[in-house]
């Protein structure tokens, strides 16, 4: 799970980080005020959205008077913003943050990840921040400073100080560099996150370390005990239907294709996705029903794949283990009696109690496509939607 | 012979009188395994499907010799149960559960090296469908039935990806010596290396079958590996060759994973460390069946 700056920059607050002193606003009138509470006269007005290069893409707009605030929250509020990390369509734009602009004299760069090899949290950081830290690690890999954290100790004030020194701070500097370096590590760990980027911490004239800016990414599987930053979910930054697909414990991310996909496991999802791009089609989703889906869960299942346009042909595939055949069954035939199905339906079951599901099936009076391998029933769904096709065309 | 696990290890069901417990037990049992009890605390001293309950797997162990638990605990309490698993003394414990924190999971790794190697526990899981050695034992919720009796190991991150493949290559007749599904999870209690491994030392098995799928470093590391200490065949798959390039709101993450994580990188690894790639997922049966033929 993500959150806005602004809520990063509230937790690591909470975890004694220095941040600049800033205000969430969601209407160009709020932002005035925001700006007359934060005092002084040179504010920064941040488009909050769930995605970074906001900068380059005109979403963080310099300010020196309040009639500017009120014109860049102007621009910004409401819009999509497009950057190169929010795809074409870009993310909408209903907040902004109102921030304080000290000036500063150096850009570092310092994060914390999840390593998936060492299976431990590795912090990165480099002299050569506020720029893209992708760039830095494909030009010029010696630029990064990493340390890996053993889990049962945590990090160390060594390894802190080690990674403030590397960053050519002077002694004062290094100091307050320790602090944000330690108590951002006890943000990301106590908070479960997966990922935390401050890029760019900067130093003032009067040797302060400042975060300028904040990412955090959450462990979804940890949630359930941080309430706190479960509340923080803003879903006008996701795919509406992916937000559904949550709510019903289903795992769905939307493409361009034709062939909506119904699946159970993520690896068999992504499979049968590959199946039917090799007959020759396209899918339209990715769609992981879960374990143990029961016949509500399968019939929303089917009402989000046909709350897609470009669906032409739906292809269920469901190879049940922890899963049973039957309860799919129902759910396929209680989906048809309740959404109205109007595209071709490929079934392919296999696995527990897969006779009794094809005797739901069959006995339901659906027409619907049966197949018993994943190759045939890919192939079927890839006939299905090029008939399905054709038929339109003919209608018209 | 088989890996991990045969008709006589005996097992306990950590977690046996909860609903998804009670029934995977069942199925274990009817499979022929070798149950010889369960765990839930505050429930010790009842009996449940004709096995005694107890409080703790230490006791649990004691009273009935067990070496090996799977696991049936909700998330918040899964690494717990896996590590007192371990601390019992336990040589394999496969968690079942789907949805431990990756935090938890760290821990847990890092649990398990406070034992010297030749006491330490193996972990298979956690989001896995288990492990199966068929006509033997069955530690998991696959359907038992889908699986014939043979020579192919198969190592599976994917659960159902891994059914999909053994029904493929019963419809072939090939057998399989033992199937094991590491699971989904960005950290896994063990790896394809560390299975494979145990393959290449099994007379039984003749061939292995590795099935991947995008995102993170295994099936790379897995695949060099072969090259240098495997002497059976090995064929691979990587799944999601479709699928969309994850949406990452942050760079960090890509630092490390820089190269190597799609689908295709990967099948290309695997190709150039001498693997034969199965072309797509419908073809896992025939490609198992085309290496057997020629080694």
């Amino acid at each position: 799970m993500d959150v806005h700056e602004y809520q990063a920059k509230e937790l690591l607050a909470g975890f004694g980080v220095a941040v600049p002193k800033g205000a969430v606003a969601f209407s160009p009138d709020q932002a005035v005020y925001a700006a007359t509470e934060l005092g002084g006269s040179f504010w920064a007005v941040k488009a909050q959205i769930h995605a970074g290069a906001r900068g380059k893409a005109g979403g963080i707009k310099l300010c020196r008077t309040y009639n500017e605030v009120r014109d860049a929250a102007r621009e910004l509020l409401g819009k999509r913003l497009v950057t190169i990390q929010t795809g074409p369509e870009g993310k909408p734009v209903q907040r902004v943050y109102v921030e304080t602009a000290d000036p500063f004299e150096r850009e570092l760069y310092l994060g914390y990840v999840l390593d998936r090899k060492a299976e431990r949290v590795r912090v990165i950081a480099s002299q050569r921040g506020g720029i893209d830290i992708e760039e830095i690690a494909a030009t010029d890999p010696d630029a990064l400073i990493q340390i890996v954290v053993e889990p049962a100790v945590g990090l160390q004030q060594f390894q802190a100080r080690e990674i403030a020194f590397q960053l050519g701070l002077n002694i004062k500097q290094v100091s307050a560099a320790v602090k944000t370096i330690m108590n951002a590590y006890r943000a990301f760990r106590d908070c479960d996150g997966t990922m935390l980027e401050i890029n760019p911490l900067v130093v003032t004239k009067d040797d302060r370390v400042l975060a300028l800016d904040a990412k955090m990414s959450f462990d979804d599987n940890a949630m359930f005990r941080r309430r706190n930053i479960a509340d923080m979910h803003d879903p006008s930054q996701g795919d509406p239907r992916e937000a559904q697909a949550a709510e019903h414990n289903l795992s769905y991310i939307g493409l361009d294709g034709e062939i909506g996909c119904i699946v159970n496991g993520a690896g068999l999802a992504m499979a049968t996705m590959d199946m039917i791009k090799h007959a020759g089609g396209e899918p339209a989703n990715f769609l992981d029903v879960g374990g143990g889906a029961s016949p509500e869960r399968v019939a929303t299942a089917f009402r989000l794949v046909l709350s897609d346009r470009n669906v032409k042909a739906i292809l269920v595939n469901i190879f049940a283990g922890i899963n049973r055949c039957d309860w799919v069954a129902e759910g396929v035939v209680q989906a048809a009696r309740e959404v109205k199905i109007e595209v071709p339906l490929v079934v392919r079951l296999a696995g527990t109690n897969v006779e009794a599901g094809q005797r739901i099936l069959a006995e339901s009076g659906l027409a619907l496509i049966t197949a018993d391998t994943l190759s045939e029933a890919a192939r079927k769904a890839v006939e299905a939607c090029e008939s399905a096709k054709n038929s339109t065309k003919n209608d018209r | 012979m088989s890996i991990l696990i045969d008709e006589k290890t005996p097992i306990i069901v950590q977690g046996i009188t909860g609903d998804k417990g009670t029934f995977h037990a069942k199925e274990m049992l009817d499979y022929g395994t070798n149950v010889v009890g369960g765990v839930t605390p505050g429930k010790g001293g009842r009996s449940h499907l004709g096995l005694p309950v107890f409080n703790t797997v230490k006791e649990a162990v004691r009273e009935t010799g067990a070496t090996t638990a799977i696991t049936f605990v909700a998330p918040p309490f899964a690494a717990d149960a896996i590590m007192e698993g371990a601390d019992a003394g336990l040589k394999l414990v496969c968690s079942i559960t789907d949805g431990i924190p990756a935090q938890d999971m760290m821990r847990v790794k890092r649990y398990l090296m406070r034992y010297p190697r030749d006491r330490r526990t193996t972990v298979v899981g956690p989001n896995c469908a288990g492990i199966i050695s068929p006509g033997k034992a069955m530690l998991g919720i696959m359907p038992g039935h889908i699986y014939l009796k043979g020579n192919v190991g198969v190592i599976s991150r994917s659960g159902t990806l891994g059914y999909e493949a053994a029904s493929q290559m019963k419809a072939l007749g090939i057998g399989i010596s033992t199937s094991v599904g590491i699971g989904g999870d960005p950290i896994n209690g063990s790896s394809f290396l560390d299975h494979l491994a145990l393959f290449e030392r099994d007379p039984d098995t003749h061939a292995v079958l590795m099935i991947g799928e995008i995102g993170g470093p295994q099936e790379a590391e897995a695949s060099a590996w072969i090259k240098e200490n495997m002497s059976k065949p090995v064929i691979g798959f990587v799944a999601g060759l479709t699928a969309p390039k994850g949406r990452r709101m942050g760079h960090a993450g890509a630092i490390i994973s820089a190269t190597g994580d799609s689908a295709a990188e990967k099948a290309e690894i695997m190709r150039s460390y001498g693997l034969t790639v199965a072309p797509d997922p419908g073809s896992f049966g025939e490609t198992v069946a085309q290496v057997l033929k020629a080694a």
